[in-house]
Parts: C-alpha cells; sequence; structure tokens
C-alpha cells in the first residue's frame, strides 16, 4: 500500500485516498462553442503515461480536498504533492 | 503441422513422447508483409489465424515482445461467459461464444474449454433487479439465462454459504450454464499453431520500438529485430494500448490499471461451477488441477507495475471466506497481476482509426479472456476488408464523439 503526503494532513496510507486520473486538465471556458471531437477529446481522451506524470487524488477519508502528484505509473514512486492552483512542478527528465 | 488424434497420440507413446515435432516455426522477420499484428496473446495470434482462415490474407507477421501468451493471456482467471447487458456486447460475446464452443475441434487442439456454468450471485434487492433485468436481456438476445433462488443456489453449489445471517446474504444468481472455463496458455498455443499451419510468421522477442507514417499512412513498423514495411498495422497490446497509439500520435479514452489473482493450494474437486460476485467482489473457480483461482477488482490507480495492492487482497479474502466459510483455511500459492487498460464506458474498443492502415484493439479492461475468439475474428474482417463487422461496428472510437456509448460497468462483473 502506498504511503501518500497529503498536503493538508500528512502521510496517509493509501486506502484513504481517491486516485482522480489526470491533472491539470481544464474545462474549456465556452463549451457551447465546441466541436463534438473537441468536447470528446475533454471528455474522454487521456494521457495514459508510462513514467512519470501529473495526476489528481483527493483524500477522501480525511480533509476530502482534491491535490495534485507527481507519480511513477511503473516504479509507483511518489516524487511530490502539491496543493491546486500552486505552481506546477516539472515532471522528472531522468531515471524514467 | 502434426494433426493431433488417436493415432499420433499412439504412435508418439511409442517412442516415449519424445519425438513430437515443434508446433510452430520461429522465423526471422522479412522485410515486408500484408499485415503486422503487434501483440503475440489470444488476441492478436487468433486474429492472424482468421486473417489467413476467413479472409486468405496469410502474408501476415505476428510480433511479440516477449514469448507467446506471456501477457495476459498467461495471467488471467480464464473464465467465459456472455451474459452482459445491452444488444451490442451480448451480440459480440456470444458470437465468442459460439466459436468458443468449436475452438478445440476448430484448431486441432485441446483448449480444455469446460461449460461448468457460471453464477453470478445478488446480495440485495437492487442486485436482484439489476440481475432479473440483464437475465431477461440475455433470453431476448438468445442467450441462455436462468433466475436462482437462495435454495437453488445452495443445491447447484452446496458449498455455498446462503444463510439469511451472512454477513451479504445470497438473494439469488443468475446462471448461464453454457459459460464456464477454459486453458488460458492453450488458447494462445492453439491459434499460434493453427496461423502458423496457414503461413502466418510469428515473431517472438521482437519489440515496437516506433509505427512510422506517410502522411496519414501507415508504411511499416520500426522494431528491436529492424525495420518491417507493412501498409497495415494492427496493434492488440493489452496493458501498452496507450503507448502504442502514442507512437502514431493518436490519444485515446483509456487508462492502464493492474489487476491482480491469486490460486491457492491444490484440492480435491469441490467446486464444479464458476461463482463470481460483483457487490462483495470475488470470482472463484476450480482449475483442473485443483487450485482455486480467485480474482477480484482493479487497483484504482493507474499503473503499468504488474504489481497489485495487498489491500485489495485482503477484501478479496474477506468476500471469499464469507461466501465459503470451507476455505478459510486455504493456503494461498501465489499471486501475480497484470495490466488492464479500461475505457470510461466499460466496453472495449475494435476499430480502425483517423490514421489509414491503422487498427486497434484493446480496452477489454477485466474481461478480455472471454471474448477472445469473437474479438480476433471481428478484428480480421476489419483489417481484411477495411471496415468493421456488423458485430464489431458499434465498438468503433467514434463512439466516444458520437456519445453512443455502452455502458457495461454492470455486467462487467468487476469494478473498473
Amino acid at each position: 500500500m502506498l504511503l501518500i503526503e497529503c498536503p493538508y494532513c500528512g502521510r496517509r496510507p493509501e486506502i484513504e485516498f481517491h486516485h482522480g486520473g489526470e491533472a491539470h486538465i481544464a474545462r474549456p471556458e465556452d463549451p457551447d462553442a465546441l466541436s463534438d471531437e473537441a468536447w470528446a477529446n475533454y471528455l474522454y481522451m487521456r494521457a495514459n503515461t508510462k513514467g512519470w506524470r501529473h495526476e489528481r487524488w483527493m483524500h477522501a477519508a480525511g480533509c476530502r480536498r482534491w491535490f495534485n502528484a507527481i507519480r511513477h505509473t511503473v516504479s509507483n514512486e511518489i516524487l511530490v504533492t502539491y496543493e491546486m492552483g500552486t505552481e506546477t512542478p516539472p515532471l522528472p527528465t531522468v531515471g524514467d | 503441422m502434426t494433426k493431433f488424434s488417436i493415432v499420433s497420440i499412439a504412435r508418439n507413446a511409442l517412442t516415449h513422447h519424445e519425438n513430437w515435432p515443434r508446433q510452430w516455426r520461429n522465423p526471422d522477420p522479412k522485410p515486408s508483409y500484408d499485415v503486422v499484428i503487434v501483440g503475440g496473446g489470444g488476441h492478436g495470434l487468433g486474429t492472424a489465424y482468421y486473417l489467413a482462415k476467413e479472409h486468405g490474407v496469410s502474408n501476415v507477421a505476428v510480433l511479440e515482445k516477449n514469448w507467446l501468451g506471456g501477457g495476459n493471456t498467461g495471467r488471467n482467471t480464464t473464465i467465459v461467459r456472455s451474459n452482459y447487458l445491452w444488444d451490442e456486447s451480448a451480440h459480440l460475446y456470444e458470437h465468442s461464444l459460439k466459436l468458443w464452443e468449436k475452438l478445440s475441434q476448430d484448431l486441432n487442439f485441446n483448449v480444455m474449454f469446460s461449460q461448468r456454468g457460471v453464477i453470478n450471485l445478488a446480495h440485495n434487492l437492487q442486485d436482484v433487479r439489476a440481475s432479473r433485468r440483464r437475465l431477461y436481456a440475455n433470453r431476448l438476445n438468445g442467450i441462455d439465462a436462468e433466475w436462482l433462488e437462495p435454495e437453488q443456489v445452495k443445491a447447484f453449489c452446496p458449498i455455498l454459504n446462503v444463510s439469511p445471517d451472512a454477513r451479504y446474504p445470497v438473494l439469488g444468481a443468475t446462471l448461464q450454464r453454457r459459460a464456464g472455463v477454459a486453458r488460458h496458455d492453450a488458447v494462445a498455443w492453439g491459434y499460434a499453431r493453427a496461423a502458423d499451419a496457414r503461413g502466418v510468421d510469428i515473431i517472438q522477442g521482437c519489440e515496437v520500438t516506433g509505427i512510422m507514417r506517410e502522411g496519414n499512412r501507415v508504411t511499416g513498423v520500426d522494431t528491436t529485430r529492424g525495420v518491417i514495411k507493412t501498409r497495415k498495422a494492427a496493434i492488440v497490446v493489452a496493458g501498452d494500448t496507450s503507448v502504442l497509439a502514442g507512437m502514431a500520435g493518436l490519444r485515446l479514452p483509456i487508462q492502464s490499471h493492474p489487476l491482480q489473482a491469486l490460486v491457492s493450494d491444490s484440492i480435491k474437486p469441490v467446486l464444479h461451477t464458476v461463482v463470481m460476485s460483483g457487490a462483495v467482489h470475488v470470482y472463484v473457480s476450480q482449475s483442473d488441477k485443483g487450485e482455486l483461482v480467485i480474482g477480484s477488482g482493479i487497483d484504482a490507480l493507474t499503473a503499468y507495475g504488474q504489481r497489485g495492492s495487498f489491500h485489495l487482497i485482503e477484501g478479496q479474502m474477506a468476500a471469499l471466506k464469507e461466501l465459503f466459510p470451507i476455505f478459510s483455511r486455504m493456503r494461498m500459492m501465489r499471486a501475480w497481476a497484470g495490466t488492464v487498460d479500461t475505457c470510461p464506458d466499460a466496453s472495449p474498443i475494435v476499430s480502425k482509426t483517423p490514421i489509414d492502415g491503422f487498427y486497434i484493439n484493446g480496452g477489454w479492461g477485466t474481461g478480455g479472456f472471454k471474448s477472445t475468439p469473437g474479438s480476433a475474428w471481428c478484428f480480421a474482417h476489419t483489417i481484411a476488408r477495411d471496415e468493421p463487422h456488423p458485430l464489431n461496428a458499434p465498438f468503433s472510437l467514434d463512439r466516444f464523439v458520437s456519445g453512443r456509448l455502452i455502458d457495461e460497468h454492470g455486467a462487467a462483473a468487476v469494478a473498473h
């Protein structure tokens, strides 16, 4: 089981958390103006990176707040967790 | 190809079974093929077989980065059934089940298909209603389905705990008698042998590292054993669908998750059917060797590590023990995990893509094994004719744009 650092509550076991998939997907500002393809792209198409990726977590059994993380999807190593709205840390470029 | 028969077995028995020939060649890749299939699992090998058999396309290579059937084909819980809710899925899985029923004869290879029945338990009123709805949908589609009351469940599977005092009491179950299990390795080997006999080159230890394009058309694949030219490249790589599609510049609605299973010590036959429970989340059957084969749901996080988390095993074992008190002191022998590609509607993608000559078969989630023959049969049609068969047309990539999703989260029976 992973130990995940909630930015608000500290280090807690994985079962307290809800995984939220790829992070930093901006909701379209004017949905009515989108084509069906663009809407499908926003709703369904996701990076499914094999390696480091930005993703969202929610501390479901704790503060119930969303935050972001950089995790390696093969080793499961979590590099950093950070609050929503703060500056996005870059993905590591080595050690993939 | 040696034809397996009572005569060939008797003849080889005289030489202590030491002179059986190789069942498929191990060729070097040719510079070009009509069709290159990436992925040597059951679906990929089956696709090659049906391309040669049904469509006369035998200048085909199957590229496998490791060894045959060593991916998800070699690490699944072998359950075969067709009791899906929606018409699109029911037709596809039922077509598959009909192919399963004749597969050993068709391939001249015993895939050990055993129609021992599958029961899906209902533990609360909502389960009962959803199960019965699915049962009537199955019958309308000509698929065998029966409803069992708790005492009938007990009669059908005596070791199951149907006590009203159970934490999750059994309020009934659906039964599909034609469903069952098959030997996963034999499916890969049988298709490999039969495809090879029809001229398909099966190339192991050959990893695809790039998809080559000219404009919007596929021209070949780059591999660890050199460039292979082709005008039709088809990827059938559960676990790595997104990675391969990414090589062609394609984004998919797929997320990859670990899915694990485990096997107990061998015991005498006690469980003659397959029992599944979506609500308490365990499914179990007994293999011909006597092991209990036990599965449950996927890990919630996306990951490629082929490792599942222990807390899932804990929940799965608790459910198993509640349903089958007789198993409470069983020892588990080994556990393993694979990577499953899941789609938002829990249905697969068997489809052409916006790139000419590039085809995708993936996203089967937790239920790919049961569909192996049907999936391969439809995919071969899609590749050979460059258009989907009516059976797999609803499973095209464009359903995510049209909104015609096929929501099978309930019938998938495994949370994903």
